[in-house]
């Protein structure tokens, strides 16, 4: 409905519906979006918990914290990056905001391959979906579903990170549109938070 | 310097503050994976500081608390209402230990 047929001779009629809470309409999609995700991650948890809780042999397999360390590490200063990006971006510097996100994705591919790594050498010790050498073969499973689902939000988040990152250097999108991806990242990094604790340092055999 | 400066200014130490923060509290939850507690106390601390985690990057990693309070008070109370809602079965994933019906293990 446009603003003419909101208004009569002149006059508005008081029908005038702006954005919902004053937000901008992408960055009410995205929070949105992010409730949802927020949904399906807690959904994945609590089923994992139920799991573990449910399993009399739960394999406790992880022996080094160094590499989910270092991975909360970099995830943790690729949002700081993000948010240096963001002010670049709000502040006009445009070669700045770029170069900020593009450092982002950098991190989010190193935290990719360091989780990969990971899942690697997990697999060389007989760990599949389905059956693992330490216990019950449902630890797998959850597992890699969960930091899958993770895995894969970075991966997006890493695509999204260079597209609109080339796209706002060529004039096409503006400061919002990397605040609205800045959203986006900053969830992934929010739910590694979760992710750490329940799934690596209460299975830390030690 | 002129303001706009002294605000970015002022936002970038703000923002390596919170930052610090958050790396002190995510180290804290390796610390917590080294104490000789019992899993369930273990389990609640490192909740305890996931969720204080997750408040500072939604109130001011993703600008939360810059929003007018009727946006931050839709976002906490829908989610928190629904991963309450999530919390309804665990008695009975002790029952899949247990073997018998929860209530049966408390006569």
């Amino acid at each position: 409905m446009s603003e003419a047929d909101l208004t009569m001779e002149g006059h508005s009629t008081g029908l005038t519906v702006g954005p919902a809470f004053s937000i901008p309409t992408k960055k009410l999609a995205m929070w949105l979006f992010i409730i949802a995700d927020t949904m399906t991650f807690a959904a994945c948890l609590v089923a994992y918990g139920f799991l573990r809780n449910g399993s009399l042999d739960w394999p406790r397999p992880f022996h080094s914290i160094t590499n989910v360390a270092l991975m909360t590490f970099v995830l943790l200063s690729s949002s700081l990056t993000m948010l240096f990006g963001l002010r670049s971006a709000r502040a006009g510097d445009k070669a700045g905001a770029f170069r900020w996100t593009m450092l982002t994705a950098a991190l989010g591919i190193v935290f990719a391959l360091l989780h990969i790594r990971e899942w690697l050498e997990l697999i060389d010790q007989g760990m599949t979906l389905f059956k693992n050498p330490w216990g019950t073969g449902l630890f797998g499973a959850s597992f890699f579903s969960i930091t899958g689902l993770h895995l894969t939000h970075v991966t997006c988040g890493v695509i999204a990170l260079i597209v609109v990152g080339v796209r706002y250097k060529g004039g096409r999108y503006n400061a919002d549109d990397i605040e609205v991806l800045g959203l986006y990242w900053h969830f992934v990094d929010l739910v590694w938070m979760f992710v750490v604790p329940l799934v690596y340092l209460l299975n830390l055999g030690h | 310097m002129t303001t706009a400066e002294e605000h970015k200014s002022n936002g970038i130490k703000k923002d390596l503050a919170i930052y610090v923060c958050l790396l002190i509290l995510a180290g804290l939850q390796f610390v917590i994976a080294y104490q000789n507690i019992s899993a369930s106390q273990m389990l609640t601390r490192m909740l305890a500081v996931a969720f204080i985690e997750a408040g500072l990057a939604a109130l001011f990693f993703m600008h939360l608390w810059a929003e007018k309070r009727g946006f931050l008070l839709f976002v906490a109370i829908f989610t928190i209402a629904v991963l309450l809602g999530m919390q309804y079965g665990w008695t009975d994933s002790s029952r899949m230990v247990v073997g018998t019906p929860y209530s049966s293990t408390n006569k």
